[in-house]
C-alpha cells in the first residue's frame, strides 16, 4: 500500500468533521482590519502635488477600490492555508484523461524565474532580446521536427487559441484560392473547445460518428466531405485512447475534396517520436505545452499552444514571427517579423507566453530526441498496464473498457454495468476515490461513452501507484457491494464534502459580498 | 534515465507480462506502417540538469533585462516591482500543480482564490460581475465583442485608436470569424474625436471599446464618451490598466458595460509578453454570457461553505458549439499573483501607488520637455505613461545608442503602430523607476538629439 495514503481516513464514513472540515472557509476580504497593512512603496521622491492639480477632478476615483487591509504575515498564512485545501500532482497520482497530469520539473521553473527572461520587456528592441528570441526560434525548430511540419508559430496562448488560429488560417487559406467553403467535420468523441472553436471562427459544426473501432466512422465521413467542407479537426489518438488506423485515407479523403487537416495536440504525449502529424497528412497542428512539455498547469493555467503547419499554410500564420538571418561575423541574428502582409493577424499581444516557452524548452533539452520517445512509450505502457489491472477482478466486471483493443496513452471506462448492478453512478465512484488519496479521472467524458471515466497515467508515475490505483478502486467496487450508500454519499475526508453545484448555479454567488 | 519516469527494465517487463505482449512495440503496431516514424527526432540527446541549467542561463544573459538597467518601456506590459511573498505563494505545489478544478472537493484552495480574485475584480473596476480571469489583455477585446454581439444582436465593433494597437488587431483577426466589421475612431490632441466617435457608431454597432488610459498615456473622459455609445443601443467596453485604478474614475462608474485589460501590472513578471492574465468584467445583465471560469459560492451536504465552478453551461465542455467562449486552460496562477499582490498593497497601498505613478509620470514629462527639441506629444492629463515628440531628430536615430554597438534606449517608439506618430515615443513609469533613473534618462536623451 502506498504509505502516503492515510489509510485511516478511508474508514471514515460517519459525520465526525475532520480538523480541516471544522476550520470554515473565511476570505482574505473577511479578515481585512482597519489600519492593517503589509506594503511599504517607495518615496516618490517628487514634489507632492495635489492630485487633481494633475488629473481633472471629475475623472478622478472618489472611494478607494474595498481591498482588504491585512498584514504581510496574515497574506502569507490565508494563502497557506488555503493551499493545503487543494490536492495537487505533486502530493498524489492524478490520472486526469486528456489532460497529461506528468511531473512539472522544478529546474523549469528555476530558469524561467532567471531575470534574463523573466524582467525581460516584451517591447524590448530585437538587439537586446536575442536569447529570447534564439530560445523561441529553436523551440520552434524542436516543435516542427516533433510535429512533422515544417513551420511554427508559437503565439496562441494555449490550445483552445491555437484550434482558432488554425480555423482562421484554414478561413485564410481557402479565401486566397477563392473559395469560402463553410462546414467544419468533427468526430463526435472531440473535445469541447473544438465545435466552441470553429463556431468562434464562423463556421458550422458538422459531427462525424465513430465506428465501432473507436474511429473514424468512414462510411458517414464519405458521407460528409464534399467541397464545403472546410477543415476536419480530428485527434489520433482519440479521446477514447485509440489510434485510428483509417488516417491515411481520412486525409486523402478531406484533401481529395479540398479541405484541411485540422490535428488537435492535446494527446501529442502518446506519439512522440513515434509518428507525426505532419506525416499523417495533417495541415495544422496545436500543440499544448502545458499537457505534452511540462508546464504546470498552475490550477487551470498559463499554458500555451503553438501551431505547427505546412507550406500550404505558412503564408498566413499570425505576426510577428521569430525569425533567423545571418548577423555580424556569420553569427546567427534573430528578429521579429512583422511583415507578413497575408498573416491572419495577431491572437494576443506581443510574442505568445515566453515564461511557458522557456520551461518547455528545458524539458525538450532534458529530454532529448532519446528521451521524448522514451516518455511516449513509456506512457502508452503504462496506460495499457493499469487498463489490463482494472480488466481483472471487479474493475473488469462493473467498469469495462469502452473499446478492446490495445489503448495508446488512455483508456475510457464505462460506469454503466457499475450504475446497474450496485446503484453507484462514475460520479460516486470518482468522489470516494478522494477519501482513498487519488484524484479521480476525468469523467463523462467522451460523451458517447455511457458513464464514461477516461483514465491517462502518464509516465512519471511509478508502477505502484498505478497499482494501488487499482487496488483502491476494487477495494470500492467490493465495499459498494456491501453498502453502495457509502459511495453515494463521499467523499468524507476532504476539506468539504460533496458541494450542491446547482444552489450554485441558480442563485449566483460569485464574489465577496460588501 | 531520461524523462523523469521511475520504470526500470524490471518494472516495464512485468507490465509487459501482465498486458500479454512481449514488447511495447506489440502496442504501436496499431500505428498503420506508412504513418510510422522510421528513424529517431533530430533533436540532440537529452543533457543533464546543470547542463541545461547552464544553456538557457547563457540565453537569458543574451537579454538586457530590467534587472540591469531602468526601462521606460510600457505599452500595457510594465517593470512594477513584484513582491517576494507572490513567488512564495505561487511556488507551492498546491498552487502550481493542480489541473483546473473539475473536483471542487480537494481544490478548494484554487476555488477560493478565483472567487477572491473575482471580489478584487469587481472592486477595482466597480462592476459586480467578473470571471476568473482570460488569457491576456488584447485577446480579452475579442472576448468582450463576442458577448456584445450576442447581447445586442448587432455586429459592428467601433473602437477608439487610443485603444492598444495589439487588441485592435487582435479584434481585427477575429472579426473575421465572428463576422462582424470593425471601425476605428481617431485621435485629436491624445484623446480620442468625440465628433468621429458619435459619427462611427450606428444601429449596427455593438460595442464602442475606449481605453483609459489610452495608448499614447491619456486620461479620457470615459463617461461622456460613454453616453455616444448608450445613446445607439451600444455596449461601452473599456480596457483600463488596472494599476491606475487607485486614482481614475473606474469604468463601473462611467458607464461601462465591460471592463477588460491585461493584468500584467499586478504580480505578474514580464516575461517577454506572457504568461500574464486578462481580466473580464461586467453587469449583472450580462452574467450568464460571461466568457471563462467563474467560481460561485455555495455549501457542502453538512452545510459548510464552499465554492465551485458555476454558470457552467456557458462553457465549451458543457456547451460545445453554442458555448459563449472556446477558453478551457486559462491562467489561475497568475490570477492568484494578481491576487496576493493587491492583498500586499491593500486599501491604501493601491491608492498610494496610483499617486506616486501620477506624481513621477508628471515630473517626468516635464523634465524631458524642458529638453531641446523634445515636446509632449499631447497636453492631456497622464496617469502612468507618456508621449515625447522629437521635432528634429529621428527616433531611431534617438534611441540607437550612441556608440551604435550598446544597447537601445528603453523607451517605445509608436512608429510602427501609429504611422501618423513616427516622430514620437512612449515613456512608462512605474514604483521602480525613481527620480534618478528619470534624470538618467534625461541626460541620455539629452545627449542623442544635441
Amino acid at each position: 500500500m502506498n504509505p502516503e495514503v492515510d489509510t485511516a481516513a478511508r474508514d471514515r464514513t460517519g459525520p465526525d468533521e475532520t480538523p480541516q472540515q471544522a476550520d470554515r472557509a473565511v476570505t482574505i476580504f473577511e479578515k481585512s482590519v482597519p489600519g492593517r497593512r503589509a506594503c511599504q512603496l517607495p518615496g516618490s521622491g517628487v514634489e507632492e502635488v495635489p492630485l487633481a492639480d494633475l488629473i481633472p477632478s471629475h475623472l478622478l476615483r472618489e472611494e478607494p477600490a474595498g481591498l482588504p487591509e491585512v498584514s504581510e504575515p496574515e497574506i502569507i498564512r490565508h494563502y497557506n492555508r488555503l493551499s493545503r485545501r487543494n490536492f495537487d500532482l505533486d502530493t498524489g497520482f492524478y490520472p486526469l484523461g486528456s489532460c497529461t497530469m506528468k511531473y512539472n520539473p522544478r529546474l523549469n521553473e528555476r530558469v524561467a524565474a532567471l531575470p534574463g527572461h523573466a524582467r525581460l520587456h516584451p517591447a524590448t528592441a530585437p538587439g537586446d532580446a536575442q536569447g529570447a528570441l534564439e530560445l523561441m526560434y529553436l523551440l520552434q525548430e524542436a516543435l516542427s521536427e516533433i510535429c512533422g511540419l515544417p513551420h511554427v508559430s508559437l503565439q496562441p496562448s494555449a490550445g483552445s487559441q491555437g484550434e482558432l488560429a488554425g480555423l482562421l488560417l484554414a478561413r485564410a487559406c481557402h479565401a486566397d484560392q477563392g473559395r469560402n467553403p463553410g462546414k467544419v467535420l468533427i468526430p463526435d468523441t472531440s473535445h469541447g473547445t473544438n465545435p466552441a472553436s470553429v463556431s468562434m471562427a464562423g463556421y458550422e459544426v458538422v459531427k462525424v460518428a465513430t465506428d465501432g473501432q473507436g474511429g473514424v466512422d468512414m462510411e458517414d465521413l464519405r458521407a460528409k466531405v464534399d467541397e464545403d467542407v472546410a477543415c476536419l479537426m480530428l485527434t489520433n489518438p482519440n479521446t477514447l485512447g485509440v489510434f485510428d488506423r483509417n488516417i491515411t485515407e481520412i486525409a486523402s479523403l478531406v484533401h481529395e475534396a479540398g479541405g484541411l487537416l485540422y490535428y488537435d495536440g492535446a494527446n501529442l504525449n502518446a506519439i512522440m517520436g513515434q509518428c507525426r502529424p505532419g506525416d499523417m497528412g495533417f495541415d495544422i497542428v496545436h500543440v499544448n505545452l502545458h499537457k505534452s512539455f511540462s508546464q504546470p498547469h498552475g490550477g487551470g493555467g498559463p499554458g500555451a499552444g503553438p501551431i505547427a503547419v505546412s507550406d500550404r499554410v505558412e503564408p498566413y500564420i499570425p505576426r510577428p514571427q521569430v525569425v533567423k538571418s545571418e548577423g555580424e561575423a556569420g553569427r546567427p541574428a534573430y528578429d521579429l517579423d512583422f511583415d507578413r502582409p497575408k498573416s491572419i493577424g495577431r491572437l494576443r499581444g506581443f510574442q505568445g507566453n515566453f515564461g511557458v516557452f522557456v520551461r518547455s524548452y528545458a524539458y525538450i533539452l532534458s529530454l532529448g530526441a532519446d528521451g521524448l520517445a522514451e516518455a511516449s512509450r513509456t506512457a502508452v505502457l503504462h496506460a495499457n498496464y493499469l487498463k489490463s489491472r482494472l480488466a481483472q477482478g471487479r474493475a473488469g466486471q462493473y467498469l469495462p473498457v469502452a473499446f478492446e483493443r490495445h489503448c495508446m496513452h488512455e483508456f475510457v471506462l464505462s460506469g454503466a454495468p457499475m450504475k446497474r448492478e450496485l446503484g453507484i453512478r462514475t460520479l460516486d465512484l470518482a468522489k470516494r476515490l478522494l477519501d482513498f488519496g487519488f484524484h479521480p479521472p476525468t469523467v463523462y467524458f467522451p460523451l458517447l461513452v455511457d458513464e464514461a471515466l477516461m483514465v491517462e497515467p502518464v509516465e512519471t508515475e511509478a508502477k505502484e501507484h498505478l497499482d494501488d490505483f487499482a487496488e483502491a478502486i476494487e477495494s470500492i467496487l467490493e465495499e459498494a457491494e456491501q453498502d453502495p450508500g457509502i459511495a453515494s454519499e463521499a467523499p468524507y475526508t476532504t476539506p468539504v464534502r460533496r458541494l450542491d453545484e446547482v444552489g450554485a448555479t441558480r442563485r449566483p454567488v460569485i464574489r465577496q459580498p460588501d | 534515465m531520461a524523462g523523469y519516469t521511475p520504470t526500470t527494465p524490471a518494472d516495464r517487463d512485468r507490465m509487459l507480462e501482465t498486458i500479454g505482449v512481449d514488447s511495447i512495440d506489440e502496442l504501436f503496431a496499431q500505428i498503420p506502417e506508412e504513418v510510422r516514424f522510421d528513424r529517431e527526432l533530430d533533436l540532440e540527446d537529452g543533457l543533464s540538469e546543470p547542463e541545461v541549467h547552464e544553456r538557457l542561463a547563457a540565453m537569458a544573459a543574451a537579454n538586457r533585462s530590467t534587472e540591469q538597467a531602468p526601462s521606460f518601456l510600457g505599452a500595457g506590459m510594465y517593470d512594477h516591482y513584484v513582491p517576494a511573498i507572490v513567488d512564495a505563494i505561487t511556488q507551492r505545489s498546491e498552487f502550481l500543480t493542480p489541473y483546473t478544478p473539475y473536483q471542487p472537493e480537494v481544490s478548494q484552495g484554487g476555488l477560493q482564490v478565483m472567487f477572491e480574485f473575482q471580489t478584487a475584480m469587481s472592486e477595482l473596476t466597480g462592476l459586480p460581475v467578473s470571471n476568473a480571469g482570460l488569457y491576456e489583455g488584447p485577446s480579452a477585446a475579442a472576448s468582450a465583442a463576442y458577448l456584445a454581439m450576442a447581447a445586442t444582436g448587432r455586429t459592428g465593433l467601433v473602437a477608439s485608436r487610443g485603444v492598444h494597437p495589439h487588441s485592435r488587431e487582435t479584434l481585427a483577426t477575429h472579426a473575421g470569424g465572428f463576422g462582424a466589421g470593425l471601425t476605428e475612431v481617431g485621435l485629436v490632441d491624445g484623446l480620442t474625436d468625440p465628433g468621429e466617435l458619435e459619427a462611427a457608431i450606428d444601429e449596427q454597432t455593438a460595442v464602442v471599446f475606449l481605453q483609459n488610459p489610452n495608448f499614447l498615456g491619456s486620461v479620457e473622459d470615459i463617461a461622456a464618451l460613454g453616453e455616444l455609445a448608450s445613446a445607439r443601443g451600444a455596449l461601452l467596453a473599456v480596457a483600463v490598466d488596472p494599476m491606475t485604478l487607485g486614482v481614475l474614475k473606474p469604468p463601473g462608474e462611467c458607464g461601462a458595460d465591460i471592463a477588460f485589460g491585461e493584468g500584467q501590472p499586478l504580480g505578474n513578471r514580464l516575461d517577454f509578453g506572457g504568461p500574464s492574465f486578462g481580466f473580464f468584467c461586467a453587469r449583472e445583465e450580462n452574467i450568464r454570457r460571461m466568457p471563462g471560469r467563474i467560481a460561485g459560492e455555495t455549501t457542502d451536504l453538512d452545510g459548510r461553505r464552499g465554492f465551485v465552478l458555476t454558470l457552467q453551461t456557458r462553457e465549451q465542455h458543457i456547451r460545445r458549439e453554442k458555448a459563449t467562449s472556446n477558453i478551457c486552460t486559462a491562467q489561475a496562477l497568475n490570477a492568484l499573483a494578481a491576487l496576493v499582490h493587491l492583498s500586499w498593497l491593500g486599501r491604501e497601498g493601491f491608492v498610494e501607488m496610483g499617486a506616486l505613478l501620477a506624481r513621477r509620470t508628471a515630473f517626468a514629462r516635464e523634465r524631458l520637455s524642458s529638453i531641446e527639441g523634445l515636446e509632449p506629444l499631447h497636453e492631456a492629463p497622464v496617469v502612468r505613461e507618456f508621449a515625447m515628440r522629437s521635432a528634429g531628430t529621428p527616433v531611431a536615430s534617438l534611441l540607437a545608442c550612441p556608440s551604435g554597438t550598446g544597447p537601445s534606449l528603453p523607451v517605445y517608439p509608436l512608429g510602427r503602430d501609429y504611422p501618423e506618430f513616427a516622430d514620437s515615443f512612449l515613456v512608462a513609469i512605474t514604483e521602480q523607476r525613481s527620480r534618478d533613473d528619470i534624470e538618467w534618462l534625461a541626460a541620455m536623451l539629452e545627449g542623442a538629439s544635441a
